[in-house]
């Protein structure tokens, strides 16, 4: 093995990717927070409606399901380009991920819906809760509750895809790794430094939804 | 109307056919990945669960590593540090390295809860009928846990074989890339990706349709 690791170019970067990995957990917190409140929609119109509105909802929910991630994010940045629709790196990583999120964590909801007894809604129904608060106050906080786990899978996995930020020139942890490392030829040193970031992140990730969770499931 | 000279050119029968060779390329590495990941992957699992200590110490950390990084980042790095040991691998093989191990932590988990799901008073029950280990191993936990995790197993499977979309990144022509290298030429994004994708979701959609159903139909 003769290589010499260079350590020092990318020591002197690590404030920029530090910064960078900032972008990534920025961008898949924000996606989450979509996924989350666009797969309950979808799964209650998939539960509950019918005709073209969960067909729409349907297609939705395999479509993000059964491709790629990175098929999804060239879909989203070239694929509505050819209508005109021109969107910045950052938008495109961000509806990518909250168009996979929605989909994914969709199937968790309706597994989630699933697992709380219909005569719960009744009997806040008949407690005189009207169907909205019903759900709100009553099924769906059960519901979080179950799903509580996949979201923070998902939250991991949102991570992990924003790496393919870097396909499509948007500059967080994976981009900025990939813009240092084409200006110094370090390829495998910056890629090394930042796979222990992701590690890292991913940890943290872990470790915070642990430590919410003893706070939130008190009962 | 002046005209122009162009350089780009239709959507012709033959890009049809390159895209459907590279859609064939795809399949096979996930294939390759997916065969000799899930071999790796049993024997990972089979060693975390009769390890537990151990395996809990050195091998669990390993494989949480291969399923905490990118695997963009993975094929990547493998790709420029195989050079450094010596190894000349093209994208395919490189690329196919990086799958396998990444199947391979993925269905050590899955394989791990598939034999833990086996009860010990059964398997007890199995030696104390005079099966060896093996015999235990291979006629009861065999198939009970695989029938415990085998959705969960098609799960992994579909994921490598969205996942090996990655490989691109390397050079490898699979699916996507071929879409991609079509689209500089033709100017014709939205149907090519568009095939690209059915042909994903042509792929993944029946076979996890089939999954869910044999999970409905096993826990019941």
């Amino acid at each position: 093995m003769d290589y010499n690791f260079h350590w020092r170019p990318v020591l002197k970067a690590l404030p920029e990717l530090l910064e960078a990995s900032l972008l990534t957990l920025q961008v898949a917190a924000i996606s989450i927070v979509f996924g989350i409140v666009m797969g309950l929609g979808l799964s209650l119109i998939r539960l509950h409606m019918t005709g073209p509105v969960k067909w729409l909802a349907s297609a939705w929910v395999e479509l993000a399901r059964n491709t790629p991630a990175l098929f999804q994010l060239f879909f989203f940045g070239f694929g509505l380009g050819s209508f005109g629709l021109h969107l910045s790196p950052y938008m495109i990583v961000l509806l990518a991920l909250s168009f996979n999120n929605a989909g994914y964590l969709a199937e968790n909801f309706r597994g989630g819906f699933g697992a709380v007894p219909e005569t719960q809604f009744r009997a806040s129904r008949s407690l005189g809760m009207t169907a909205f608060q019903a759900y709100t106050r009553i099924v769906i906080p059960q519901v979080l509750r179950i799903v509580y786990l996949p979201i923070t899978n998902q939250m991991v996995w949102a991570v992990l895809i924003s790496s393919l930020g870097m396909l499509v020139g948007f500059r967080e942890l994976s981009g900025e790794t990939q813009f240092f490392a084409s200006k110094t030829f370090r390829i495998f040193e910056y890629f090394a430094v930042t796979a222990v970031i992701y590690y890292v992140i991913v940890k943290l990730i872990l470790g915070a939804s642990r430590l919410l969770a003893v706070r939130l499931f008190r009962y | 109307m002046q005209p122009t000279a162009t350089f780009f050119s239709g959507f012709t029968l033959n890009d049809l056919w390159f895209l459907g060779e590279a859609a064939l390329k795809s399949l096979w590495i996930s294939i390759l990945a997916i065969a000799f990941g899930s071999a790796m992957g049993v024997v990972f699992g089979w060693l975390l669960s009769v390890s537990h200590r151990a395996g809990a110490l050195t091998l669990a950390p390993v494989l949480d590593v291969f399923r905490s990084v990118p695997l963009i980042i993975q094929l990547v790095l493998f790709f420029n540090f195989a050079p450094m040991i010596g190894l000349r691998l093209n994208p395919f093989e490189a690329g196919l390295i990086v799958l396998i191990v990444y199947t391979s932590a993925n269905v050590a988990t899955v394989a791990q809860a598939g034999i833990e799901a086996v009860g010990g008073p059964m398997r007890r029950a199995a030696r104390s009928l005079g099966m060896s280990y093996w015999q235990d191993m291979r006629y009861v936990v065999w198939p009970i846990g695989l029938r415990a995790v085998f959705p969960a197993w098609i799960g992994v499977a579909l994921g490598v074989m969205k996942d090996s979309a990655l490989v691109s990144v390397l050079g490898y022509v699979e699916l996507l890339k071929a879409s991609q290298i079509l689209i500089t030429r033709t100017q014709e994004t939205f149907l090519i990706l568009a095939i690209a994708g059915a042909f994903y979701f042509a792929l993944s959609y029946p076979i996890s349709h089939y999954a869910a159903r044999l999970e409905k139909r096993w826990t019941q």
